[in-house]
């Protein structure tokens, strides 16, 4: 005899399969991919800014958070419409190299030094992040670094390079290099009582902080400049150059401006707007 | 630690509450799970009944093949169908990178081997124990297959479940080729990632009790259906 049960059993899959397929596809026809960063999508701001463009344009953003490298890579070989990150040299590189259009300011906020509240390296309130990291150096107090080829890599770089310390030659020893993002990274700092140098959107909404604490801020040296560029539509014939203009012209006009100084965490302003048009 | 204590609390409010937004990514993670599945049995037991049964030069390095790519790293998954389906790579003009469909093409590679693999294991014992008389009816080895198949229905529901775990619980290639676009391509073990990563520890490890509950469900449901069908089989 013919058991039914397997069969009723591929039947119930099917009818799973179904019964779910339209919760799936309700997305908008119309959207385009933007590469940006995990400080951005960390934070919350695209959660809270992008649903008044979809209103007004019909057009619904879809964001990939990466690292600033990986984003750029990503938008290099096509696979988005618009990149919107924050390593300055490396973007206009990118639109040297002709694979973006045009590079548009669009906020910024700043980097700081988070560390344990004990502060083994005595760098706390210091406004000078050049002689704090040199500090941390000095007395080897754990420092975890993103290690990802991100924007907030990059920064930390350039100000390790300014104190003159070798930190590839103290990786695996005090200088930690995660190789992930900025959340994972605080995770690991906090678990080893490390120093990270974090941008300020990503800490203030950050929610395992424990005991650790802003200890450096206030250096010119950590002006954080977000960029917007749309991807050059001669390279990757397939980017919606129409639709990610407009997001771009949005966001860099006055209402995504307004939008962008409009996000808060509590009553702290997260991002603020800076485009010049 | 009271970290567990509000993460349960907090996941029974969740499933309380009905929020849409989890339940459209608890259905997104099941969609393409059961999906990929369900393409990799489809792949999986022929490619294991065949190894089983056949009697082939290259068939033993095959196995060990199959059986080595069951440890296939996710994250190497998921950057191989990215250069497959990215505009750069070959596959691009397809469009499909970042949509539940390249989730579903990674969570295949993944599962298939592990189904082919124990299906292989299955149906050769089954075959070493019933070779003979199968023979002796004068069944050849290929037409044998289907009934070998059939009389190792539960242990390969074993199998299709392992592939199932599998894919509800892998990140690494998901978040790669799906991107984690929220209402999109987010599932489960991305938004759990996700949330990990803004520090909202409890939210992460609620979501994880949920992920868990569905797995649970998901196997419960498919044990009662492998009881019910061995005593119809035995009555």
């Amino acid at each position: 005899m013919v058991n039914p049960r397997p069969l009723l059993a591929f039947a119930a899959m099917l009818a799973i399969h179904f019964i779910v397929g339209p919760a799936v596809s309700v997305a908008q026809d119309r959207f385009i991919i933007v590469q940006s960063t995990t400080s951005t999508e960390n934070s919350g701001l695209f959660d809270t800014i992008l649903p008044a463009f979809a209103d007004e344009s019909g057009i619904e953003v879809r964001v990939v958070a990466v690292g600033t490298g990986q984003a750029i890579k990503n938008a290099q070989n096509g696979d988005g419409d618009v990149l919107l990150v924050h390593a300055r040299p490396a973007e206009e590189k990118f639109v040297a190299d002709g694979w973006g259009v045009q590079r548009f300011d669009v906020m910024y906020n700043d980097f700081v030094v988070v560390g344990p509240e004990d502060d083994p390296a005595g760098v706390g309130g210091s406004r000078d992040a050049v002689a704090a990291l040199r500090k941390i150096g000095e007395s080897k107090a754990p420092f975890a670094s993103r290690g990802d080829d991100s924007g907030t890599h990059k920064a930390e770089l350039q100000l390790w390079k300014e104190t003159g310390i070798d930190v590839g030659s103290a990786s695996g020893e005090w200088y930690r290099e995660t190789g992930s993002g900025m959340g994972a990274t605080l995770n690991t700092a906090i678990g080893m009582g490390a120093y990270a140098l974090t941008d300020r959107a990503t800490w203030i909404s950050y929610g395992n902080k424990a005991g650790h604490k802003v200890l450096v801020e206030g250096d010119p040296k950590l002006f954080n400049q977000y960029g917007v560029i749309l991807v050059n539509p001669d390279k990757h014939p397939n980017v919606k150059a129409e639709e990610g203009q407009a997001f771009i012209d949005w966001l860099t006009g006055p209402e995504g401006q307004a939008a962008i100084a409009g996000f808060k965490d509590g009553d702290q302003q997260l991002f603020f707007p800076n485009a010049r048009r | 630690m009271q970290d567990f204590a509000s993460s349960f609390f907090l996941a029974v409010s969740l499933i309380l509450s009905g929020d849409p937004e989890l339940w459209s990514i608890v259905l997104l993670s099941l969609k393409v799970s059961l999906t990929a599945v369900a393409i990799a049995a489809m792949i999986g037991m022929p490619i294991g009944a065949a190894l089983g049964v056949g009697r082939f030069a290259g068939r033993r390095a095959l196995i060990v093949l199959i059986n080595a790519l069951m440890g296939l790293p996710p994250v190497v998954v998921g950057l191989m169908v990215y250069l497959l389906l990215s505009n750069s790579g070959p596959l691009g003009v397809l469009q499909l990178l970042y949509t539940p469909t390249a989730m579903i093409i990674a969570q295949v590679i993944l599962v298939t081997p592990i189904v082919a693999a124990l299906t292989r294991q299955v149906v050769e014992d089954l075959d070493a124990e019933y070779a003979e008389q199968l023979r002796s009816m004068g069944v050849s080895r290929l037409a044998s297959v289907p009934t070998l198949l059939w009389d190792g229905r539960t242990s390969l529901m074993t199998a299709v479940l392992a592939g199932f775990g599998r894919a509800t619980a892998e990140v690494g290639a998901v978040i790669i080729v799906g991107g984690n676009i929220n209402h999109v391509t987010r599932v489960m073990t991305t938004a759990i990632a996700l949330e990990t990563s803004k520090g909202n520890l409890a939210l992460a490890l609620a979501l994880g009790a949920i992920l868990m509950l569905i797995a649970i469900s998901v196997n419960a449901a498919v044990g009662l259906l492998g009881v019910r069908s061995e005593r119809v089989a035995h009555a």
